[in-house]
């Protein structure tokens, strides 16, 4: 069943169209990675979801109701963590939770303690001395402090340090584990690798790949460094090797993961004496886009 | 050692003043221009010496002592005028420019890090606040030279050239004073919030200290710096002690803040932080709550600003008509009327300026969603299970109540001071209904501001014109001789002036008739837009 199903969702800012016919879905108990450059129209998507922005064109329904008409019935079942997190200046990080955990309708006060704990927040400071990690601790641990069936992450770690990044993961996995989904935007890849299910990707304001990481494995390459006892003749002829390379251990290259098999095939035959390869990264795959974008000069 | 405490101080004044280089001037400048302009239109107005002598008649009273201080009310010359009603008001504004000043350059520059930059340069450790307070202290030397040269450049004939420079002096000591308090507070507080806000303390209670010894036992008011001010008796005595022990007491509180500085941290302060609360009250926890929270101080401060005003306007209403029968320009402003005292003439005029300060308040409140909204703060709200129509319904709901709270302290102001100082006293309900025949057209304007934010959000801040063009209109119309459909633009110039005209509920009908129909079109049109970012 999918709780979140967005469809041909356009936006326009007077003549600036910020997403031009994107398409999304989410089904119970996934995590969606949402990625894509600075400006894609992330958080466009996003803020349309929320029904903070009115869609220009499409349809955009969150447990089957209409985001901008039913906003308040869907958001008693959403929790939300921006990007960039602006708190008032005056108030505690703490009241600043209570009122949030309040104003979603479910209160779990045992889950409240056990996350600003975790989080490493101190809850008696006012909102004015925060970095921006802690704001968004204060945001997070009201998040998950909820009880949502749908968690909308924007790139909620971008202030937060490697050892904070692994606390948000084990909570991202915990609601998983619970049976929640997740929509995560980000551009921290290794981020979504970890955590995601699926990933869409968003560019100039349109979706250019969707599906799970093993469907967009099609797209990437894996690197490979190859020591033969004999030398390696006919690897540059053969279809899908980039960036050959060669160096005093061997020859170094990048292979279309489709292409595997013959190419391991053709290089045995000289004798292997040693064989390192690096997996496919979303890294890859988020690189390749570009470059393909940048090879057709704009939008594909 | 001394020497390499201060290294480079010299270079960062010239650091600082660079980056004050605007700001400093427009202050000395504007503060100047008020000391200058006040004195000319009293010899505008007040030309002949009876005309004096019944200005000095209305200030004869409690309530005026407390506001402006004492004077010698047998001698009121224009200078004497001048030093009484605008000496103490312009001095606290000088102590408030130096504590602004002085805040930006110590605790602000070093709660923001920068001092921290500047200390890993070889600077001396007490440079940058003797850089500050040099830099202030020059500000403040200037602003007296200028001022007492300038009144005494006006010509007037109780103005000589010493009161007049005593006149600039006693700003000047004032400036060096709040200078040298915040001085302290900035090593004593750990945040440039705090340092503002307990040097203003001093400056407040310097005031209403001053203020009720000066009306209870004058010899208790020497406790108060702010009444070293008008005991210089300037155009009068001239006796500069006072300004002479101000300076003193200034250089002292620089020594103090100088040896704090040496013995504490960075970012430390002497004044420990007090922990916020852990967990919101119940009260807190709605979008209503929240309102009102983020705006307490603002209308605590407004409420009672508006009862003061009352107040202040009800104390001359004893002595309205000795005031009146001798002033020209005034006489001008009411038109006599058959069959009214000249109190319940004065009445209707109170009000329009009243309710027309009573509006700013509850304006300012329902403006205040536009802004939470630009610093990107509702989306908090409504993202979570709050509606928009509850979100700015929290909104009008504070801003209504705010309004009408307002007036009515200005009323119980204005009725409570003018019943004590009237023969025969005022009746209240004739002070309450005039103050609440505005309300229906203050709502107009809130609802204005609803309208605004629900249609052109991006317009929101034009509500301030209209305000201001009703008070030039209304309140300055009959001087001007203004026809009547210029004043029929602004919502207030639908308002009959109780008591002197008929009162007529039918314009009022209408003007509540029309703010519900702008706030129903405000919330449509909120419901319709997108959140800006």
């Amino acid at each position: 069943m999918s709780l979140l199903k967005v469809t041909n969702l356009t936006k326009k800012f007077g003549k600036f169209t910020a997403l031009n016919g994107v398409n999304l879905e989410l089904n119970a108990g996934e995590v969606l990675g949402f990625i894509g450059p600075n400006g894609a129209g992330k958080s466009t998507t996003i803020r349309v979801l929320l029904g903070i922005l009115k869609a220009t064109g499409g349809e955009v329904k969150l447990f089957n109701k209409d985001a901008w008409q039913d906003a308040v019935d869907i958001h008693k079942r959403v929790a939300y963590v921006p990007g960039d997190v602006n708190l008032w200046p005056n108030l505690t990080g703490g009241e600043v939770i209570d009122l949030f955990i309040k104003l979603n309708g479910t209160a779990n006060k045992a889950k409240r303690e056990e996350l600003i704990e975790k989080f490493d927040l101190d809850p008696s400071k006012k909102c004015r001395t925060y970095s921006k990690g802690n704001r968004q601790k204060v945001a997070l641990v009201a998040a998950f402090s909820s009880d949502a069936d749908l968690f909308i992450l924007d790139e909620p770690t971008s202030g937060l340090d490697p050892l904070m990044e692994k606390v948000f993961q084990e909570c991202v996995m915990e609601v998983k584990r619970q049976g929640k989904s997740v929509l995560l935007s980000s551009h921290i890849l290794s981020e979504v690798e970890k955590l995601c299910d699926r990933v869409s990707i968003i560019r100039q304001g349109k979706i250019i790949e969707s599906g799970t990481l093993n469907e967009l494995r099609h797209l990437t390459r894996t690197q490979m460094l190859v020591g033969t006892s004999m030398p390696i003749t006919g690897l540059l002829d053969m279809q899908g090797i980039h960036e050959v390379q060669e160096s005093e251990h061997g020859m170094s290259f990048q292979v279309d993961t489709m292409q595997i098999d013959a190419v391991i095939r053709h290089i045995s035959q000289f004798g292997i004496i040693r064989l390192e390869s690096a997996p496919p990264t979303l890294e890859d795959l988020f690189m390749r886009h570009y470059e393909g974008a940048k090879d057709t000069g704009g939008v594909r | 050692m001394a020497g390499n405490h201060l290294a480079k101080t010299a270079f960062l004044s010239k650091f600082i003043f660079r980056l004050d280089r605007l700001r400093i001037p427009i202050w000395v400048l504007a503060l100047t221009f008020f000391t200058i302009i006040v004195p000319t239109a009293f010899k505008g107005l007040y030309n002949s010496q009876q005309e004096r002598d019944a200005m000095a008649q209305t200030m004869a009273n409690p309530a005026m002592t407390a506001m402006t201080g004492p004077a010698d009310l047998s001698n009121y010359t224009i200078g004497v005028m001048t030093a009484h009603q605008m000496l103490l008001m312009t001095a606290a504004v000088t102590g408030l420019m130096s504590i602004l000043l002085v805040t930006r350059h110590t605790r602000a520059d070093e709660e923001d890090g920068r001092l921290e930059l500047l200390r890993s340069l070889p600077v001396g450790r007490l440079s940058y606040l003797n850089a500050s307070l040099l830099v202030v202290s020059a500000a403040c030397i200037v602003l007296a030279l200028i001022n007492g040269f300038g009144l005494y450049a006006l010509g007037i004939e109780s103005m000589d050239l010493e009161g007049s420079l005593l006149y600039g002096a006693a700003l000047g000591a004032t400036g060096l004073f709040f200078a040298g308090v915040t001085a302290v507070f900035a090593q004593a507080s750990d945040s440039s919030r705090g340092t503002i806000g307990y040097s203003i303390a001093i400056l407040l209670i310097s005031y209403l200290f001053r203020a009720i010894t000066d009306i209870s036992n004058e010899s208790l008011s020497w406790l108060s710096p702010l009444a070293w001010v008008t005991k210089a008796e300037v155009y009068d005595s001239n006796n500069w002690w006072p300004i002479v022990l101000m300076i003193a007491a200034a250089m002292v509180l620089f020594a103090v803040a100088n040896y704090l500085n040496a013995i504490r941290d960075l970012d430390r302060g002497f004044l420990p932080s007090r922990p916020g609360k852990k967990y919101a009250s119940r009260f807190l926890q709605s979008p209503t709550g929240l309102a009102l929270r983020l705006q307490r101080t603002g209308i605590i401060s407004w409420a009672i600003g508006m009862f003061v005003l009352g107040a202040s306007y009800g104390s001359v209403l004893g002595d309205l008509e000795s005031f009146f029968s001798d002033n020209e320009a005034m006489k001008q402003l009411l038109k006599p009327t058959e069959g009214v005292t000249l109190v319940e003439q004065f009445i209707p005029m109170l009000m329009i300026v009243i309710s027309l300060m009573a509006t700013i308040p509850p304006v300012m409140a329902m403006n205040k969603l536009r802004g939470e909204e630009k610093k990107e703060r509702i989306v908090h709200l409504l993202s979570r299970a709050v509606s928009r129509t509850k979100l700015l319904g929290s909104y009008y709901v504070i801003s209504v109540i705010n309004g009408f709270v307002m007036i009515s302290l200005a009323a119980l102001g204005l009725w409570s001071a003018g019943t004590a100082v009237v023969e025969g006293g005022l009746s209240f309900g004739m002070i309450f209904g005039a103050a609440l025949s505005y309300y229906p057209a203050m709502l107009v304007m809130i609802s204005l501001a609803v309208f605004l934010i629900g249609f052109l959000p991006k317009l929101s801040g034009f509500i301030w014109l209209y305000v201001l063009y009703s008070f030039i209109v209304l309140y300055l119309g009959g001087l001007f001789q203004f026809s009547d459909w210029i004043g029929s633009i602004s919502p207030f110039g639908h308002v009959p002036q109780a008591p002197i005209e008929e009162f007529s509920i039918i314009p009022l009908l209408l003007l509540c008739l029309i703010a519900g129909g702008l706030a129903l079109a405000g919330f449509i049109g909120f419901n319709k837009r997108d959140i800006e970012q």
